[in-house]
């Protein structure tokens, strides 16, 4: 076992336990710190996956800036105290259940796939997640997406002043 | 890397993602969990973008970008995304006093 399969099982394991902890976590506040836990997990698979461009855009935009709003706004409301009114603990049963199923057609899925026997993905190779080459696919064949996304963070921003606003 | 952990592991981390909008009932765990499975969307797709392609006639270099500038593209509407969802939020909380997504049923009848 390389250094490089013991990170992945560790990044693994890693993001599994806390996403699980993201759920079950009563308090909302706990909840936003394991899914920045889950994103730097996240964040190193990339790394190990050489796509360093992405990983660091995922640690600056998600873990940065939407935890940063997400916390923001749980403070502003002073939901310490998860108030959970409901405990209907039926519901949480077919909930589980039925992530539990869907999980079950999804790897079973995968299991019995043909295409994907012995086809792997490459690690710490490559030069694709680097910034030059992104920025280059980026300018040249997605300048008109680029400039459509900046339209849409602007309608975004109108959006969120608009809706927020005390008439 | 066999590409199937990655799948598996993405699979595990969109089905946490969808029982948690499915059993909590606070909108922002709920929106908290939408997050996690566009992230394990991305985190598929980048494992995708490093599998080399089956025909030699197509070079990895040029179908990678493709998929890794998606999981941009992505980041972009997901910000974009949560910043009107959290306005819609806390204009939810004026309204209702709460962020129990129960109370939001008064189109039921």
């Amino acid at each position: 076992m390389s250094i490089i399969e013991i990170f992945f099982w560790l990044l693994s394991g890693l993001a599994i336990f806390s996403a699980i902890m993201v759920l079950i976590s009563k308090n909302p506040v706990h909840s936003v710190l394991w899914l920045i836990v889950v994103f730097f997990a996240i964040s190193g698979h990339y790394i190990l996956l050489n796509a360093q461009f992405l990983a660091i855009v995922n640690l600056i935009v998600y873990a940065g800036a939407i935890m940063v709003l997400f916390l923001f706004v749980i403070m502003l409301m002073n939901l310490n105290a998860d108030a959970d009114p409901q405990k209907n603990v039926w519901l949480k049963v077919i909930g589980i259940v039925t992530g539990g199923l869907l999980l079950t057609v999804l790897v079973s899925a995968v299991r019995s796939s043909n295409d994907l026997v012995n086809r792997s993905a490459e690690l710490k190779t490559g030069s694709i997640g680097l910034i030059k080459s992104l920025g280059i696919t980026l300018f040249n064949e997605y300048t008109v997406p680029f400039e459509l996304s900046s339209i849409l963070f602007l309608s975004a921003m109108v959006g969120a002043v608009v809706i927020g606003k005390k008439e | 890397m066999p590409i199937q952990y990655y799948i598996t592991l993405s699979a595990i981390l969109f089905c946490i993602g969808v029982t948690g909008v499915l059993t909590r009932r606070n909108a922002i765990i709920i929106f908290m969990c939408i997050e996690l499975m566009l992230n394990s969307v991305n985190l598929l797709l980048v494992a995708f973008s490093k599998m080399p392609p089956v025909s030699k006639a197509v070079s990895a270099a040029a179908t990678g970008a493709d998929a890794q500038l998606f999981v941009f593209f992505i980041m972009v509407v997901a910000a974009a995304e949560v910043s009107v969802g959290l306005a819609i939020i806390v204009m939810m909380y004026r309204n209702v006093h709460s962020i129990d997504v129960n109370f939001l049923n008064r189109l039921k009848n």
